[in-house]
């Protein structure tokens, strides 16, 4: 099954010999007797915006986990651009132009915006060469005004402690740290979940924009309406397993909603 | 020397910023942004404004209650060199703290590595800089091995440290031997704590510093207007330069009208600007601050938090090793009885200061406030000739006073946070 939805997928989407940004093949990941991913295909392509789709519980953030590295995966091989690469820490998904969004959002409520958005990548100023180097607060907080603003981000101060934020302003916090990364993929774990009307189509149109610049995105999201807005592709999963992929432009959202639940998937999918 | 402090940064911008960032934004955003500029100054600027009141108050009773003597030149003096061992010790506490971690063995550990220091010293006749040295190697490797359980074995480090400081304190038995107190007459550790400065050192030190203080603020200022940053008015920073510098003043004329700028009183205050600038300016303060706040997000983000907690408990063995030494420098001998009040009285300071329990919140500069509270309640006491018993009730009350006000700071940040 598994294995056709991808032959679909390349079929559709790769005009030619186009190679994945980022593919996994027959990723397996068990915690204790729980087997939360299960033998999980995935490709996502440069310029091309993945939808993740599945019930609670369907192995959606583990499967994302297993890319950014928070989690090392039992079996199953991980290829960046044809290469295959082992990501067993963020360290290494970051390395490798990963950057990540996660579902709990990854933010220091004691340290302020800019401090968070660059934390692990810090801007610096040497004062001695080689000996002594401190942090570059003016120009951190001079590209963190400058990213806040072409994202549209309102908040109150750059310096206020993300505690004293609101949840949309968060997210947009941790969706704007890892724009600062200039990454090659990133992954986005229900970005729109707290948000209000005019914050969610914010964030819908940064991901089109990560897309203008030919990155890869994966997008999970609940909201299917959400979903089909801003993706090129959707991949269902469901009890760990990937059961269907879809061309968001040729599908319709019943179609989605039967592959998630599982009611005549066959048929669906062979549409 | 406290409005040196950084947590001043958030509030003061805040006014300045809102405007430029939400001009575009609508108009019902306004009050919120109002409401928030409050609170965080509450938090910012304000936070300090507590222990400070408390710090005038059991000043303002003392002069009273002494006829005068508690603010005479000779008392402060002697007043801020019993203090110099509890700042040390408290330094160290504030950074296993901002970890979230706490370090129970520091008094231990401190004693253990100055009996180190003593025996090589008196027995061995090493010399005194190599047996210092030895001392403080002493103290990193104990930092390692708690650091070690915490970090790379997971155990908590409550645990850990209490075990510690039961098993160091054995360690300080053995390296005695029958011993009960070694007597140091090595005269360049026993010059380390009692020795003050010559009055021209004495003035020139203090004013480089707040003169190197004054460029980097300047500095600063320019660069942030470079790049069109908003800057705090020049009124309020001339004011903050005026109150450093004037403390300055008062504080070293105090010591000059006596004998001098007292040398350990000047290593623990250097000690808290060194690690306040290593919070504040550096990538390692940042990274420590992030790993107190939220380890997850601190590891997802790709700092080493093992490496981290490993360094910072070796720092904080280190800087109880030095404090060890300088405790030993003053009473001219260690003794095989671990204090039993050191421990607690440096971790009351830091609380008392505001550093967090819980860890990722304070600053370093609370080591000087909560160490001044304890120091006072001491010595003021002690002027008045009271008993042991009152002075462990009212550091107790105090203690738990602050450990009560972290607590619900904590829970009201919660409250606003979200
Ligand atoms: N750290 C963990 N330890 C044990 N089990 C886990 C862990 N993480 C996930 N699981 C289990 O793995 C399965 C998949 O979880 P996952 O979080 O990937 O679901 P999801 O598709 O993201 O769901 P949701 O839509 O609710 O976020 C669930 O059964 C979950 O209980
Ligand atoms: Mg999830």
């Amino acid at each position: 099954m598994t294995d056709r939805s991808v032959s679909i997928a390349q079929a559709d989407l790769a005009s030619g010999d186009r190679v994945p940004r980022l593919q996994l093949r027959n990723i397996c990941k068990s915690f204790g007797g729980v087997r939360a991913l299960k033998n999980v295909d995935f490709e996502v392509y440069g310029g091309e915006v993945v939808g993740l789709v599945g019930d609670n519980g369907a192995g959606k953030s583990t499967l994302i986990k297993t890319m950014s590295g928070a989690y090392v995966p039992d079996e199953g091989e991980v290829l960046v651009d044809g290469d295959p690469v082992t990501i067993s820490s963020p360290q290494d998904s970051t390395r490798l132009g990963i950057e990540t969004v996660y579902q709990d959002l990854a933010l220091c409520d004691n340290l302020d915006v800019v401090a968070n958005l660059w934390l692990g990548r810090e801007a610096h100023r040497v004062l001695i060469p080689g000996v002594l180097r401190v942090l570059d607060e003016t120009e951190m907080e001079r590209q963190t005004i400058e990213v806040l603003k072409t994202l549209d981000v309102k908040i109150p101060s750059v310096r206020s402690p993300v505690a004293s934020l609101s949840g949309g302003q968060r997210q947009c916090i941790a969706v704007a740290k890892t724009i600062l990364r200039q990454p090659k993929v990133v992954l986005l774990d229900e970005p729109t979940a707290a948000l209000g009307v005019a914050q969610t189509h914010q964030v819908l149109n940064l991901i089109r924009r990560l897309r203008e610049r030919g990155l890869a995105v994966v997008v999970i999201s609940h909201n299917l309406h959400d979903v089909f807005e801003v993706t090129d592709r959707i991949i269902v999963m469901r009890l760990g397993q990937r059961i269907a992929s879809f061309e968001t432009r040729k599908t319709s959202s019943e179609q989605v909603v039967a592959a998630i639940t599982g009611a005549t998937v066959k048929v669906n999918e062979d549409v | 020397m406290k409005s040196l402090d950084n947590d001043a940064h958030p509030s003061s911008e805040e006014q300045a910023i809102a405007p430029q960032l939400g001009a575009e934004g609508s108009p019902s955003q306004a009050p919120t942004t109002v409401r928030f500029n409050l609170r965080s100054f509450m938090r910012g600027d304000l936070g300090f404004i507590p222990v400070i009141l408390t710090l005038a108050l059991i000043t303002i009773y003392f002069q009273v209650t002494t006829s005068g003597v508690f603010l005479q030149a000779r008392n402060l003096s002697n007043l801020t060199q019993q203090i110099v061992v509890i700042s040390i010790l408290s330094v160290a506490a504030v950074l296993v703290l901002l970890l979230g971690e706490i370090d129970l063995s520091l008094a231990a550990v401190a004693q253990a590595c100055a009996a180190i220091m003593a025996v090589v010293s008196v027995y061995q006749n090493w010399n005194p800089w190599l047996a210092i040295l030895l001392g403080l190697v002493a103290g990193a490797v104990i930092g390692l091995i708690n650091g070690f359980f915490v970090a790379v074995l997971r155990v908590p480090s409550f645990i850990v440290t209490l075990a510690g400081s039961i098993g160091y304190a054995g360690f300080l038995l053995l390296v005695m031997g029958r011993q009960t107190t070694l007597i140091v007459r090595d005269d360049t550790i026993r010059s380390l704590a009692p020795t003050f400065l010559a009055p021209w050192l004495g003035w020139v030190i203090p004013f480089l510093l707040v003169g190197l203080y004054g460029l980097g603020v300047w500095y600063e200022r320019k660069r942030r207007s470079q790049a069109g940053l908003p800057l705090r008015s020049s009124l309020q920073t001339a004011i903050q330069l005026g109150c450093v510098l004037a403390i300055t003043v008062i504080v070293v004329y105090l010591f000059q009208s006596y004998q001098g700028v007292p040398q350990a009183v000047l290593i623990s205050l250097g000690l808290v600007v060194i690690f306040w600038l290593l919070l504040r300016k550096t990538t390692f303060g940042r990274h420590l601050y992030a790993v107190g706040g939220n380890a997850e997000a601190a590891r997802r983000a790709g700092i080493n938090v093992v490496g981290m907690k490993l360094t910072v408990f070796v720092m904080a063995s280190t800087l109880a090793a030095l404090a060890g030494i300088m405790l030993t420098s003053r009473s001219t001998a260690v003794a095989t009885q671990v204090s039993s009040t050191l421990l607690l009285n440096a971790i009351a300071a830091a609380v008392i200061g505001g550093v967090s329990l819980f860890g990722g919140r304070g600053s370093v500069w609370a080591v000087v406030l909560g160490a001044l509270v304890i120091g006072s309640l001491d010595n003021g006491l002690d002027l008045l000739n009271q008993d042991q018993s009152i002075k462990s009730m009212v550091q107790g009350g105090v203690l738990l006073l602050a450990v009560t006000a972290d607590a619900l700071v904590r829970r009201s940040g919660l409250r606003t946070g979200r």
